[in-house]
């Protein structure tokens, strides 16, 4: 069983229609009884560093998700509040991975948000099994984890950020897999082989 | 590297695509979900569904309709047509949306693009504009084009930005349903003007027009959109990217 950690932080509807059509078995909860009884979890997340790890706090899923023994992935935001601090509104996070979470400097050619369809590089996670490097997944944000031992893909957009993290149990990609097309739901679908 | 995105448009009436479409051994379909599924085989990179339905029971149609993409589909999608509050937001990005796109109701009143941003974040905020060339300045327009107003053109995209749109959609209703091509001055200049993506709309008729307002000395925008010429098979996306590619566009090319 896999569960969708829901803490009122964003859409989590696009997860949810991505698993279904793998055939997954999920749940979406915010309980903790109930997220502990599951295999693997993801922690999903759109919107501002500050306001999730608020929600995280106060419901005691932040404990809950540095100590569950079992796979997790966090996507996009979900991913940079794994990390250990992030420069959107100075928030301290879960600090699973030891990396920095900062804001795409100001360069004129390119745009903030990064967003669309963008390559990904030194694929070394079982959750790129059978996917090609370079492939493309959709994005959408405005700041970047940094690139460091934990690093299980990169990316470049004006500087070459971390697009995907790995650390025992704990994986994290920037993008979203669920609106990359095939190759997302590759690694969705080996997410769901984790922890068998 | 970030790839230019290439965006089909479809117009949904009551749940269904207008007038149908016809691909190559599809003929003339009008359900959209089965289109919007050739559409990411052939590797589209998003979506815009647009609702032209005139009738309050055409509108629940498209909501439900959108709850069908959202479970089919898994490349990103945008909704727009009679957007006029919060409320119809929600809604639809309830049923799954990934963006929504506002017109009219935004130049009726701007603050709406920021209270969509406050509750929904800028990224799902796409900010349609429309405009034509009157007394020699670019004036926008609204209800699809017959209404002039007296804005100019680029004041108003400065301030769509400011107001926390996360990307503009801009129709050029000069050349809209020419073929002869899309106003790539104008998209230049946004591109030098602006600090968010620009979406280029209106005029495209083959393969070349496409890489003029993507090339960085051509109108420079992020993505293309166009209806016509991919629902007739004009153009096919597969074979377009090939071209973009080959003429060193950065396009997304495989699955």
């Amino acid at each position: 069983m896999t569960g969708i950690i829901d803490y009122q932080a964003g859409n989590l509807n696009s997860v949810e229609n991505a698993l279904r059509r793998l055939g997954a078995d999920y749940l979406i909860s915010s309980e903790l009884p109930v997220l502990s009884g599951c295999d693997r979890l993801i922690l999903p997340g759109v919107g501002e560093a500050s306001w999730a790890m608020a929600r995280l706090t106060e419901s005691g899923l932040d404990g809950f998700i540095r100590t569950f023994g079992r796979p997790v992935l966090g996507i996009c935001l979900g991913m940079q509040l794994m990390c250990r601090h992030s420069e959107e509104n100075d928030t301290e996070c879960l600090g699973i991975f030891p990396n920095v979470v900062r804001r795409f400097p100001d360069i004129p050619q390119f745009k903030v948000p990064h967003v669309g369809w963008n390559s990904v590089t030194g694929l070394k996670s079982p959750l790129y099994d059978g996917i090609d490097e370079n492939s493309y997944m959709y994005f959408v944000h405005s700041y970047y984890a940094d690139v460091n031992e934990w690093t299980a893909a990169s990316t470049e957009y004006c500087v070459k950020f971390s697009a995907s993290l790995k650390k025992d149990n704990y994986f994290g990609c920037q993008f979203h897999p669920e609106k990359s097309g095939e190759a997302g739901e590759r690694l969705l679908s080996n997410f769901l082989k984790t922890g068998i | 590297m970030l790839t230019k995105r290439i965006i089909p448009c479809l117009d949904i009436k009551d749940g269904k695509t207008v007038k149908g479409i016809n691909f190559k051994g599809l003929e003339n379909v009008g359900d959209p979900v089965m289109l919007a599924k050739e559409y990411c085989r052939q590797m589209a990179d998003e979506l815009v569904f647009l609702d032209i339905s005139a009738t309050i029971e055409g509108r629940r149609t498209f909501a439900s309709l959108v709850s069908r993409i959202a479970a089919e589909i898994n490349i990103p999608f945008t909704v727009g047509g009679g957007i006029s509050s919060v409320e119809d937001a929600a809604l639809l990005l309830k049923a799954g949306a990934d963006k929504i796109s506002i017109n009219s109701a935004a130049v009726a009143r701007p603050a709406l693009i920021s209270e969509l941003r406050d509750r929904f974040g800028s990224q799902c905020v796409v900010v349609a504009v429309d405009a034509r060339v009157d007394g020699g300045n670019w004036k926008i327009t609204t209800h699809g084009g017959t209404r002039l107003t007296g804005i100019e053109l680029f004041d108003w995209v400065c301030k769509v930005q400011n107001y926390g749109a996360g990307e503009i959609l801009f129709t050029s209703m000069d050349h809209d349903g020419t073929k002869k091509g899309y106003a790539c001055d104008v998209y230049q200049k946004m591109s030098e003007i602006l600090t968010i993506p620009v979406i280029a709309s209106g005029g495209a008729g083959c393969e070349k027009d496409i890489y003029d307002v993507l090339a960085s000395d051509g109108g420079n925008a992020d993505a293309a959109l166009a209806a016509s010429i991919f629902h007739y098979g004009e153009i096919r996306i597969p074979d377009l990217k090939k071209y973009l590619d080959r003429l060193g566009i950065p396009v997304r090319l495989h699955l």
